[in-house]
């Protein structure tokens, strides 16, 4: 398969989710609570596609196969496309883009916080995910983007307290993302002595 | 000369939809549906068959009650029957309304004991008298922060306990919902002790706002929204509101009901809508009126009940009381 098409086959696939609901939305499809709907499903991908971005690597290392990483960025920036279209929704939708009580969501709930939260990193990570600002952050880049982690987990707290009653959901997403910490836990800790020394260095 | 003022809920009966507009609409998007729905042979004639069945038998014939019926435009029948909270169905919105087909509500008898003159074993038109059965439209106010406005038919739940002669120490009532797993497959999922239990106190199930509904838009009520009886007390968030209720039981003492249990500091055993208690977890001052995008409507006290309900909470810290 050209390297191109892998590319823009991974793009559509992460952009499909986006554009069945905008679909939905446009055609009255969207249930009788449609703003639950939209904010339920951009929530659901945002976290999905965002540890699908952190399964890039390990796969790559597990198979060997160097071409997947050419989608990281690309599939990272989708995770943030759809946080942020979450965040506006809710915005829009639930404070009427009343900043102010936002704002008072935000620090009287955990809850709204822990989200808050992981946007805010996600969208530190995708200002400084350009080339030209890998190059200018040097080494600093991988200390900045190894928060992708925090984000993930706050976003599996996130959906997990937003649940009324039954977590098995967010618990699968919180366990898919806690084996691929594990994997990376493992890979550090089974590094040639010799980089370590050069890392703590 | 009798002077009556109307309260702000009320609605004068001019502003009231005629019952036969409100089902030629049916007849409308059931004609226009039809061709697509042939597309899907199968479905369609099981769709078919569920409908006709219940216009056929389940008409049932009420008086509207405009004293206590709101203004607001009541939504869909579709809308009631399709978005529903009922875990013993499902988690989701629209599993009540898939599975709810298999709850068998013929026959039914409802198990009354406890603090009672008269306890014993009822069918349904022993405790609701159906010669006497009232419209009345009331507004739904979930405490996950959205509503809808629900033409109900029923019975005042007074008139139900009447029949069965609480006992004067009786100062409790509590509902428990029927638990058949083969019928409901929600009841696989332990997010909640089953049965479901709810409960008032018996001045506020005594109260006239307080419902025993048996039906909805002229018909049957539909098994989704809790066939074949269940209460509303229009001023408490929707999940007071017992659905399928098979044992009544007076009592001495405040029921341990089912959402209290599960998460004590979310959910109170009064659970009067009261935009000024927040959720834990989200705000309660405002409500999205389905099928509304937006969270603009204001909540009201009591949901708009104070006038009549406010008095059976004197003297109550209700932030405490929540």
């Amino acid at each position: 398969m050209p390297a191109r098409l892998f590319y823009w086959l991974v793009f559509a696939a992460a952009a499909a989710p986006g554009g069945v609901l905008a679909w939905r939305a446009w055609t009255g499809d969207l249930g009788v609570n449609p703003a639950e709907t939209l904010l339920h499903t951009s929530g659901r991908w945002a976290l999905g596609i965002l540890i699908a971005t952190l399964a890039v690597t390990p796969i790559r290392r597990l198979t060997g196969w160097n071409r997947i990483q050419q989608v990281r960025r690309m599939v990272g920036l989708w995770s943030f496309t759809y946080a942020l279209a979450h965040f506006l929704l809710y915005a829009v939708f639930n404070h009427l883009g009343d900043i102010r009580a936002i704002w008072a969501d935000v620090v009287e709930r955990p809850f709204i916080l822990s989200g808050m939260a992981a946007l805010v990193i996600l969208t530190v990570l995708a200002a400084t995910s350009p080339a030209a600002m890998v190059r200018r952050l040097g080494r600093r880049w991988r200390t900045i983007h190894r928060f992708v982690y925090p984000a993930a987990v706050l976003g599996v707290v996130h959906f997990a307290w937003g649940q009324k009653a039954d977590i098995r959901e967010p618990l699968v997403w919180g366990g898919v993302l806690g084996l691929l910490l594990l994997v990376r836990v493992a890979a550090w800790a089974g590094r040639p002595a010799s980089r370590q020394v050069e890392v703590t260095r | 000369m009798l002077i009556r003022s109307r309260k702000s809920w009320e609605l004068p009966y001019s502003a009231v939809t005629p019952e036969p507009i409100y089902r030629s609409r049916r007849e409308f998007m059931r004609t226009a549906t039809a061709g697509l729905l042939g597309a899907a042979a199968g479905t369609a004639i099981a769709c078919g068959d569920a409908d006709s069945a219940v216009g056929a038998q389940g008409r049932l014939t009420a008086t509207r009650n405009a004293k206590y019926s709101v203004a607001d435009p009541p939504n869909s029948f579709e809308h009631i029957t399709s978005y529903n909270n009922f875990y013993e169905f499902g988690l989701d919105k629209d599993d009540p309304a898939r599975y709810a087909g298999r709850l068998k509500v013929e026959p039914w008898s409802v198990k009354v004991d406890g603090l009672v003159g008269r306890p014993g074993t009822y069918g349904v038109d022993e405790l609701v008298d159906f010669n006497a059965l009232e419209e009345r439209i009331y507004r739904l106010r979930c405490v996950e922060a959205w509503s809808m406005v629900i033409p109900w038919i029923g019975v005042p739940l007074a008139s139900v306990l009447q029949k069965v002669e609480p006992l004067p120490a009786a100062r409790f009532v509590e509902f428990t919902t029927v638990e058949r797993p083969s019928e409901m497959p929600g009841l696989r999922v332990p997010v909640l002790e089953w049965p479901y239990r709810e409960g008032l106190r018996l001045d506020e199930a005594m109260h006239p706002l307080s419902f025993m509904v048996v039906g909805l838009y002229g018909q049957v009520l539909p098994n989704q929204n809790g066939a074949p009886l269940r209460v509303h007390s229009p001023w408490k968030y929707g999940f007071k509101g017992a659905k399928s209720i098979v044992r009544i039981r007076l009592t001495d003492r405040q029921p341990r009901t089912s959402w209290p249990t599960m998460a004590p500091h979310e959910y109170g055993f009064y659970a009067n809508v009261n935009p000024e208690v927040p959720h834990p977890r989200w705000s309660q001052a405002r409500e999205r009126r389905l099928p509304d995008f937006f969270a603009r409507t204001p909540t009201l006290m009591f949901n708009g009940y104070g006038d009549e309900v406010a008095s059976l909470y004197a003297g109550m810290d209700l932030r405490r009381n929540f």
